[in-house]
């Protein structure tokens, strides 16, 4: 994976609230056997019209749009299923971070894995951001830092081991393949009971 | 040492590595279940890095959710209607061929729900950990082990290692006193718990119900509760086991008798939290005072009894947005409203109680003119149940369509779908913008509340026709 260490972009506001995964990438679309090119279904319903036209009224189609990284969405994004197609079909569209006040546990594990920032900020910041559509912010991953146009930084959580895994590349399967000794050890220390 | 909860103790099993500051526990899997949507790109990660399947032993799959339903295409000679998924179908015979994992394939009579075969072949076993690519594998926590839905990545680090990066969640007691009323399930239960804490009331923690009013429930119907745990946004939902889990259980196939299963048996029983044992949170029901639950919005949380009028949305977007995409006015009840669909199936509904809930009410009855009724066994068992007992000629004689198991509509990814805006009552879990079809409109509630909607064609108390 390609290290990640600091994104700067305008936003794209989505200020609904529960943005869930249906609607993020409808199930139709999760009979592949890849993970790649899943962008083009990224938020179908919402962004196609029925006979497939593009709905120029939706966030993403809007020519400002274009190379933005950042998705600023509303409270708790990304809540519903454990589909991996997610955080795959915003990668694949160009997306590097989401900022929320709350996103969801299984979304926030797999953007993780696929080098998509999952970025929550208080609620004073929050409405700022879905206020200011377009603003130009930094997200820094060494500092832990969002920054907006005007200078103000907002310190964000994130979970250091992955932090660490994204700012330098890591594959966390290489960390676990390298606790094999102690996953046989484990192994043989329960024995095999039938279940306790 | 402080009382511990059954959570932290299934949790502190199974840490191969205990967490620190820098990282997280690696925490071992008992049992990992698969299923054909979420496995390819994780086998395709073994294949790539040339890593076999650890421990083959632990693992399972079986096909559902892009599986069709109608039997020409599951035995006949009828080939699977979507391409893709057909694809699907068999890349996951291919993969479990090649890396030796049992699978439960299309015409195995032990095929079903993930989420449904596990507990009912045996394989789900308290105070285990049990993931799955799959978020409703919140449903094995009924029976007091610790399941929780990954990602396709974290399929391939379990696939390779029989381990996970996890950093424990915390924990939060829901406390349930009290017996439902007649005509009041599970489902109404675990709906009205989401609606009082919210979709995203439980993030980051783990739910543990509790209490005299899930000690009343049986083993079906407390795996509906724990199902949509998830809904609540929480990681997984658990429930002690007891001896109505041990009578459950003593009849799986798989279970050692004799001396193993005394063994098993003492175990088990000392998983309970202990008397003292301290929750994050916690809040508290009377399942006395609950009425038939149904959503009338587009996340689960967006719910009432059934009698109770749409709060108006006092110009909330979230609110506004989701009541036009339902159709629906603030204000306005939903009794006698007109309806197109009713779906009796999935994970949360599909198991044989759930059947024999609704055919009690259309038993003698037929689905109203107008009505397409879809009835989808959670499994092939419970299909082959159903008809010894007689309850699937009471489906096919009111005029439903009775199928082979699977996801079906539930998620509308398999050939079942709702046509745009059309209304469709479903026992199924997420009422999502359409997750049961482009521009379908789910209201989520029982088998008994589907069923009845079914007879009059129209939202409808089930009280009525009990
Ligand atoms: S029935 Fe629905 S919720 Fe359950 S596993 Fe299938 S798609 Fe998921």
């Amino acid at each position: 994976m390609e290290p990640l260490k600091k994104i700067v972009s305008k936003t794209v506001v989505m200020a609904s609230t529960n943005i869930d995964t249906d609607q993020i990438i409808p199930a139709r679309f999760l009979t592949v056997t890849t993970r790649t090119g899943l962008g083009k279904a990224l938020f179908a319903d919402l962004r196609y019209a029925p006979d497939g036209t593009p709905n120029m009224n939706f966030v993403l189609n809007r020519p400002e749009a274009a190379g933005s990284t950042i998705l600023v969405a509303g409270h708790n994004f990304g809540c519903g299923s454990s589909r991996e197609h997610a955080p795959w079909a915003l990668v694949d569209h160009g997306l590097r971070a989401v900022v929320s006040t709350a996103i969801a546990d299984i979304f926030t594990n797999n953007a993780l894995k696929n080098g998509l920032l999952p970025v929550i900020v208080d609620s004073v910041t929050h409405r700022w951001l879905i206020e200011h559509p377009d603003a130009e912010v930094t997200i820094d991953l060494q500092s832990t830092l969002l920054t907006l146009p005007d200078g103000r930084s907002i310190r964000f959580p994130i979970e250091p081991f992955a932090r660490h895994c994204l700012l330098n590349g890591i594959d966390e399967l290489g960390y676990l393949l390298g606790k094999l000794a102690q996953i046989e050890q484990y192994e043989s220390a329960r024995g095999w009971r039938e279940h306790a | 040492m402080s009382a511990r909860t059954l959570f932290d103790k299934v949790w502190a099993s199974h840490e191969v590595v205990p967490e620190s500051a820098d990282a997280p526990a690696v925490l071992y899997v008992d049992l990992h279940l698969i299923h054909e949507v979420t496995s390819p790109q994780a086998f395709a990660v073994l294949r790539a890095s040339g890593l076999k399947v650890r421990r083959v032993d632990r693992t399972l799959a079986t096909m559902d959710h892009s599986t069709p339903t109608r039997t020409a295409q599951i035995f006949g000679d009828v080939p699977i209607a979507l391409d893709d998924a057909a694809k699907q179908v068999r890349q996951l015979e291919d993969n479990t061929r090649a890396f030796g994992v049992e699978l439960f394939g299309l015409r195995d009579p032990r095929r079903g729900i993930v989420h449904v075969i596990g507990p009912e072949q045996g394989y789900t076993r308290p105070g285990m950990t049990i993931v799955c690519g799959d978020s409703h594998t919140s449903t094995h926590g009924a029976f007091g082990s610790l399941a929780f839905g990954i990602g396709s990545t974290e399929v391939g680090h379990v696939l390779a290692t029989q381990c996970l990066l996890q950093r424990k969640p915390k924990a939060f007691a829901v406390n349930v006193s009290g017996r439902l009323p007649a005509g009041v399930t599970a489902k109404d239960m675990i709906l009205a718990i989401i609606g009082k804490i919210g979709v995203s009331g439980g993030t980051g923690h783990v739910l543990e119900y509790r209490g005299s009013g899930i000690e009343a429930l049986s083993m079906e119907e407390r795996m509906t509760v724990c199902n949509m745990s998830i809904e609540a946004g929480a990681r997984a939902g658990m429930i002690a086991p007891d001896e109505v889990t041990f009578a459950y259980l003593a009849e799986r196939p798989r279970m050692p008798t004799g001396r193993p299963w005394d063994e098993a048996l003492a175990g088990w029983r000392a998983l309970a939290s202990e008397p003292g044992a301290v929750f994050d949170r916690s809040v508290d029901f009377d399942a006395t005072r609950l009425e038939p639950m149904i959503t009338y919005g587009t996340n689960p949380g967006m719910v009432l009894p059934i009698g109770a009028s749409i709060p108006a949305s006092g110009g909330d977007p979230v609110t506004e947005r989701a009541l036009a995409y339902m159709g629906l006015r603030g204000g306005e009840s939903l009794l006698g409203k007109r309806i197109d669909v009713v779906f009796i199936g999935s994970c949360t509904n599909g198991r044989l109680e759930d059947l024999e809930a609704a055919a009690r009410v259309l038993k003698g009855r037929r689905v109203a003119a107008g009505v397409q009724m879809l009835v989808v066994p959670g499994s092939q068992q419970i299909k082959r149940e159903a008809e010894q007992s007689g309850i699937a000629d009471v489906f096919k004689e009111a005029g439903a369509d009775w199928r082979e198991s699977g996801c079906s509509m539930c998620l509308g990814m398999n050939g079942d779908t709702v046509a745009s805006g059309a209304y469709a009552v479903s026992t199924s879990n997420r009422n999502f913008e359409g997750r049961q079809g482009v521009g379908a409109r789910t209201l989520l509630a029982s088998p008994y509340t589907a069923a009845a909607c079914a007879v009059t064609g129209r939202i409808s108390d089930p009280r009525e026709l009990l």
